[in-house]
């Protein structure tokens, strides 16, 4: 028979192997993108030291649409595939997704401040992006508003996907309208615009959040294949307390 | 063809015989609206200035209100359950459920704009572009508030739910809509805007009976 | 002449297997009653057998075709009435209006009007369904299958809230149903005077949940 448990002892297999690595990895770029960042990188000609937000800002805000796109796949593989695995991988993407989101959000902010002179201006970039924290959170909700925690996955997976629309929105928002936020440097045609001891912090601490996510995500989708144990568990006891009303009152065949 | 006039039929008899539904839909609008002179005092210049947004957003909130209602009543009295068991395409009864919703709820707001301009003192060159404005985009908010209403269904607080889903994805249409009444006000070109905002409907009308009717179907299988 | 069958079904509702390796089939004027305890899935197996919900194993099908009844529901739907719980009776409209709305989707040509007498409504025909009974609703929704023939029964529970006279109309449909080449499938806690049917117990299929790794 097909049975719905047997991936999950592979992956928790294969998890266990990958953790470590996954947590060394978050260690080591994180320090040598930190040293990197903040020491020996200079600042800039125009934007003086506040340029190091650029480290955490940037990564940031590509991990909040790396997650996203990331959690819109895995739905999509769930609804198609009907992959049990890829339920609980959406749903253990989306807080750390939001929370990057949050994070490219407010940093931008402390750089905006002194580099616009305002904390936070309605254009499309920041817009978009606002829009993309409240999907997150849509999904979060919606998927936590069900008894049923299948129908919860299968409503927000659907949502997730609708919401996929918002990311190309986010990555050319700065290429489509007139906006305050400067336009990609690093991802474009004819090569990255931007210095190599900048862009050298830069991608130590891309890789540094990729790590992370992975670790993160690995330890979030072990937490919820245990909290699916329990509760097949629990249903289990349930069934079997029943059956035996039902044989101790001689109602059953 | 046949059943989409059949449940269009239906649904806009259950709305005339339950109804105070339009009604109060309209009244919120109108006293949402008629808050803002309260709000931020009845001078006649600032009112204008803002008259566009007020009207876009209560009319968003107002159109949102009656939404929790569209697919609950038959998911819960098990009239959903049969539908989807009936020969029929899905996508088409949805199409029809939401022309329903947008002809009880839509087409009075766009009826009750107007008064309600008078009010804020809209100019009087910005009525042509708020109504034809109001008309492209109070259909795309019933089609993209359909998604909303069948991904809620048999969840926990459905309508508080419903518009933390629904309005961050109102935004386009409110963007749009808003901009093309101050091009008008400003003697600016907004066709532009008017043709997104059609644009809108054309890719919102394609793709959401579409994703509600498979929201639809995950709904009454669990 | 149509069959309807199913193999090796196995279902995995809300957490758990509710049953597996279940077998059934039926050949026109067959009835089977589904019988077993609360959760055994009676309802789980009619919906599967509506083709509203799929198998997690195992395939139903319809005569001899290799085709699943899932891979074009719509044509399953067709020849298909499912009865369940919920009776569906809107409020606001009357007798023959609920029971022409759903006529109508089906079949431009549909008996309401006779449907409706055979199952001792007709003198509500003209009464919005806030008035009706329990009971009255549960007529009013198998008037709804009556008015538009299909070749498969599916009925959960159908003799809920009837009276006598009611479920004495309720099994005379159905043996005129059968009579004319139709099937029955119904989940029932009384007895139905059903001639000649086939029990399944579900009792039988509930299986132990597999253990958890």
């Amino acid at each position: 028979m097909i049975h719905r448990f047997a991936n999950p002892t592979r992956f928790v297999r294969l998890a266990d192997v990958i953790q470590p690595w996954a947590a060394g990895m978050t260690f080591l770029f994180f320090v040598t993108g930190l040293y990197f960042g903040l020491f020996a990188s200079p600042a800039d000609y125009q934007q003086g030291e506040t340029v190091r937000i650029m480290y955490i800002h940037v990564p940031a805000a590509w991990m909040a649409l790396f997650c996203y796109t990331a959690m819109a796949a895995a739905c999509g593989t769930a609804l198609i595939w009907k992959h049990p695995l890829a339920d609980l991988a959406a749903r253990a993407t989306a807080p750390i997704g939001a929370c990057f989101t949050l994070l490219a959000l407010v940093t931008g902010s402390l750089w905006g401040q002194p580099m616009w002179g305002t904390w936070w201006v309605w254009d499309a970039r920041l817009t978009s992006v606002l829009i993309l924290f409240f999907l997150y959170l849509g999904y979060m909700a919606l998927n936590n508003a069900f008894d049923d925690a299948e129908r919860g996955f299968k409503a927000s997976a659907i949502l997730a996907l609708v919401g996929f629309v918002n990311v190309p929105i986010i990555k050319f928002s700065v290429d489509w309208w007139n906006t305050l936020h400067q336009p990609a440097s690093v991802l474009k045609a004819g090569g990255p615009a931007i210095h190599a001891s900048m862009l050298t912090p830069l991608i130590l601490m891309a890789l540094a959040f990729k790590a992370y996510y992975l670790w993160v995500l690995l330890i979030r989708m072990r937490g919820e294949i245990n909290a699916m144990k329990v509760r097949a568990l629990r249903m289990r006891q349930v069934q079997q307390a029943d059956m035996a009303d039902k044989v101790a009152a001689g109602k059953v065949g | 063809m046949s059943s989409f006039i059949a449940i269009l039929s239906r649904d806009l008899n259950l709305a005339y015989r339950q109804g105070m539904d339009s009604v109060m839909v309209v009244m919120f609008f109108v006293i949402a609206v008629v808050l803002f002179p309260f709000g931020v005092g009845p001078e006649a210049n600032i009112l204008a200035r803002i008259a566009a947004g007020v009207i876009w957003v209560a009319a968003l909130l107002a159109s949102m209100l009656s939404l929790e209602r569209l697919f609950d009543a038959d998911y819960e009295d098990g009239s959903l359950e049969i539908l989807i068991l009936q020969p029929i395409t899905l996508e088409i009864a949805v199409a029809a459920k939401v022309t329903a919703h947008w002809l009880t709820t839509g087409l009075p707001l766009i009826i009750a704009a107007p008064v309600l301009a008078i009010l804020l003192n809209l100019p009087a060159d910005g009525f042509a572009v708020l109504i034809s404005a109001l008309a492209l985009g109070t259909p795309s908010l019933s089609l993209i508030g359909a998604i909303g209403a069948a991904l809620i269904l048999g969840a926990r607080r459905g309508g508080v739910l419903l518009s933390l889903l629904v309005l961050p994805l109102y935004i386009p249409v409110l963007i749009f809509g808003v901009s093309a009444v101050d091009a008008g006000l400003g003697g600016f070109p907004f066709k532009s805007h008017l043709l997104a905002l059609g644009g809108l409907l054309l890719a919102t009308l394609a793709l959401c009976p579409w994703v509600s009717a498979s929201a639809l179907k995950q709904a009454l299988r669990s | 002449m149509p069959s309807f069958s199913g193999q090796g079904l196995g279902c995995f509702r809300g957490g758990r297997l509710v049953f597996e390796n279940l077998a059934f089939a039926l050949q026109p004027g067959n009835a089977l009653v589904l019988r077993g305890p609360n959760g055994s899935g009676k309802s789980t197996l009619l919906r599967l057998m509506a083709g509203l919900i799929q198998p997690l194993e195992g395939q139903i099908k319809w005569s001899d075709s290799d085709a699943g009844i899932t891979d074009d529901p719509d044509l399953h739907y067709g020849r298909t009435h499912y009865v369940g719980h919920a009776d569906a009776v809107k409020p606001v409209l009357t007798v023959t209006e609920n029971v022409t709305f759903w006529a109508r989707l089906r079949s431009p040509q549909s008996d309401v009007a006779g449907a409706i007498d055979k199952l001792g409504i007709a003198p509500l025909a003209d009464i919005p369904g806030q008035f009706l009974s329990a009971g009255q609703k549960r007529r009013v929704n198998l008037a709804r299958i009556l008015a538009v023939p299909a070749n498969l029964w599916l009925l959960d529970e159908p003799a809920t809230a009837l009276d006598v006279d009611a479920i004495a109309a309720l099994c005379d449909a159905i043996a005129e149903h059968r009579a004319a080449g139709g099937m029955v499938v119904a989940s029932t806690h009384q007895n139905l005077a059903l001639t000649d049917h086939a029990v399944l117990h579900l009792s039988d299929y509930i299986t132990e949940d597999p253990a958890l790794v």
